[in-house]
């Protein structure tokens, strides 16, 4: 968080998002085919770097280029899961619009917590236990709304055939994969244009020195809210697609405090304040699941007694985090950039 | 330096009463009074004319209250000395609990015996974490160190769930003797808790205020740079505090084993009530965190009769959230 990200010359600002998009391009490009080479469980794992991903920008885009830490992003994955759960278990209407309210919603919530928070000048740790404080009411309310199914959560009706505008399809179907890249895209899109724009730009002024960019004449209260909205519509999208691929979700899935924890993970090892943090840092955890769980079915000898347990995963991003921070805290990507744009 | 001129310099961060304005204190008495009037006035409302109940909150609230106080000492202690919010507060009680449970089911020793272990256990993992890791980035972004400490709450929560399994223990402790408090009824754990957790908070207060170290805790929170000019140790003293704030969750821990279920999880809620006592009491003030615990204990209990369909924790949050916005000084702090 100390870290600066990449505060955009603004002579350069043309050529620093051309080269972002281009890397974006690319990026699509060349991950389009991986569906017809990777098998089932392989996509489950990209499956699940893609929604890590996406919540990860969400975050960043508030946290690591706004420098408002949340430690809530539950509460807009949480939205917009139960939106278009909602909208498509009671109403049959398709997650793609149940996608668009529940950003709307969020985007909402965030502006709401954000003028309360900035009205009544919450700060630094003070500003992070409001934004969790929200989450948690959040969790509890909707877990005593029988209105919300309560604690039971929701359960996604199964189509026979697959359906774009259900955006549901056979598990293992590839569709997932592209549905997934195609909202992951998006998701860069989106920061990417919004920290080029002048609001963008407003932004990291106001986080490099909020005195100054206010005496400057910067709206600072306004801008600080857009980026709110942005980064709550974009952790929207992060629960809509969860809820639409493993087809359930309940409010410790949606606003548990572990997801907002998992929205902090990915920006901190990839590299807070950069566009590709977030994505670098889930390609880098998501798997760590897969893998420990693997290593848990069948320990070694002497470490047999651990078969069947869990928790390895988690331990081994808890101690990702703290090397991150103590010895790389610009982060995996932050670190190679600052490295190759020395030379 | 002496006790007295410390104690002129950390009169905001430990929270005195009274001093040069005694005018808002009294005001600020008597709209305590007035919100506690209202509030068991709408309780006696709600419970349809029921004192028992409203007693039975009561006691309950404070006795479990008492234990949130402990935890949330030790976090504002951490805060005041190191302004750094602890999320591993709860993890480090769930230790205590594991330490606890390890022992006695596997010695056999009285629960409450085994805080001679938890505490020295956790004091001594307190110092170890805040040498090998929060000491090296002191200094840097606030979010730095909470994002250290958070990752040290999930490395705790899941090394115990990778070792003991998710699935719920239990310490045996002998039959129950049930106490009656003014009707209300109380089990003798929780008075041992209550009672247990008081005497600590009580000797932890005194050891600030009355010993070499306590003072130079003090003096480290008051003004760092104006410490280590008079000679303290700045580095020495961020140790000791941060093992002293993980010694009082251990010994949380081990005082609720008998009425909790141990998991590893089970921290999680301690962090969340310890957050709100602090800041009710006001982020590092100490006294605060000590009548703060009480209150949230009785907002628990008074929660769950305004709300008897909602979890427990919404009468907590409703609290946490306005005097967040409120009052962020804390209700003890004096007017800013």
């Amino acid at each position: 968080m100390s870290t600066p990200g990449p505060l955009v010359d603004v002579t350069k600002r043309r050529t620093w998002s051309d080269r972002n998009l281009i890397a974006l391009l690319i990026g699509i490009l060349i991950l389009t085919p991986f569906p017809l080479i990777m098998g089932a469980s392989q996509e489950a794992i990209a499956i699940r770097v893609i929604i890590i991903a996406i919540l990860g920008i969400s975050w960043n885009i508030m946290s690591g280029f706004g420098g408002m830490f949340s430690f809530g992003h539950a509460a807009y994955f949480g939205i917009g899961a139960y939106a278009s759960a909602v909208m498509l278990v009671n109403f049959d209407i398709s997650p793609w619009i149940g996608m668009i309210v529940g950003m709307a919603l969020a985007a909402l919530f965030g502006v709401l917590i954000g003028y309360l928070s900035f009205r009544y000048k919450l700060k630094g740790t003070y500003f992070a236990l409001a934004t969790f404080a929200f989450a948690e009411m959040l969790r509890i309310i909707v877990m005593s709304a029988p209105v919300l199914n309560a604690g039971r959560g929701y359960h996604i009706p199964l189509i026979t055939d697959s359906s774009w505008w259900l955006m549901q399809f056979p598990s293992g179907s590839p569709n997932y994969f592209w549905l997934g890249l195609i909202l992951l895209s998006a998701s860069v899109l989106i920061s990417i244009l919004f920290i080029r724009s002048r609001a963008g730009q407003f932004l990291i002024a106001i986080r490099e020195d909020e005195t100054a960019a206010s005496s400057l004449g910067i709206p600072v209260l306004r801008f600080k809210l857009l980026a709110i909205a942005v980064s709550g519509a974009v952790g929207a999208v992060a629960g809509v697609f969860y809820t639409q691929y493993y087809l359930f979700i309940d409010p410790d899935l949606a606003f548990g405090a572990s997801r907002s924890i998992e929205a902090i993970l990915a920006p901190v090892v990839g590299g807070v304040g950069t566009i590709w943090g977030p994505i670098v840092g889930s390609s880098v955890l998501a798997p760590l699941t897969d893998i420990t769980a693997a290593f848990l079915r069948n320990p070694p000898g002497p470490l047999a007694f651990l078969e069947g347990r869990s928790g390895l995963d988690v331990m081994l991003f808890a101690v990702l985090i703290i090397v991150m921070i103590l010895f790389l805290p610009k982060g995996i990507f932050g670190t190679i950039r600052e490295k190759v744009s020395r030379k | 330096m002496s006790s007295s001129q410390v104690s002129a310099l950390d009169a905001d961060t430990f929270g005195s009463f009274g001093g040069s304005d005694r005018a808002p204190l009294i005001r600020r008495i008597l709209i305590i009074i007035g919100i506690t009037a209202l509030v068991l006035v709408v309780a006696y409302w709600r419970t349809g004319g029921s004192g028992l109940l409203i007693t039975q909150g009561v006691v309950t609230g404070l006795l479990v209250g008492s234990v949130y106080s402990l935890i949330a000492l030790g976090l504002t202690l951490i805060f005041g000395v190191l302004h750094i919010l602890n999320f591993a507060q709860g993890a480090l009680v769930t230790m205590g609990m594991y330490a606890t449970y390890v022992i006695s089911s596997n010695l056999g020793w009285n629960p409450y015996l085994t805080l001679v272990v938890s505490i020295p256990l956790l004091f001594a993992f307190g110092a170890l974490v805040q040498i090998l890791i929060i000491n090296r980035s002191m200094g840097e972004a606030h979010e730095n160190q909470l994002l250290l400490t958070l990752a040290l709450g999930l490395l705790i929560e899941n090394t115990l769930l990778l070792v003991f399994g998710g699935n719920p223990l239990s310490v045996r402790t002998g039959t129950e003797t049930v106490y009656n408090i003014f009707g209300a009824v109380a089990t003798q754990s929780r008075v041992i808790a209550f009672l247990g957790a008081a005497f600590l908070a009580l000797l932890l207060f005194i050891m600030l205020q009355r010993t070499g170290i306590g003072t130079a805790i003090r003096a480290v929170a008051a003004n760092p740079t104006g410490a280590k000019l008079v000679g303290i140790n700045v580095k020495r003293i961020y140790i000791i505090t941060f093992a002293i704030g993980a010694a009082c969750a251990g010994a949380a821990g081990t005082l609720v084993v008998p009425f909790v279920s141990i998991q590893p999880v089970a921290g999680e809620v301690f962090t969340i009530t310890a957050f709100v006592v602090v800041v009710l009491g006001g982020l590092g003030k100490v006294v605060g965190a000590m009548f703060g615990g009480l209150i949230v204990g009785l907002s628990e209990q008074f929660g769950g009769i305004f709300f008897p369909d909602q979890s427990n924790l919404l009468g907590v949050f409703v609290v946490f959230i306005l005097i967040l916005f409120l009052r962020p000084q804390g209700l003890f702090a004096n007017a800013s």
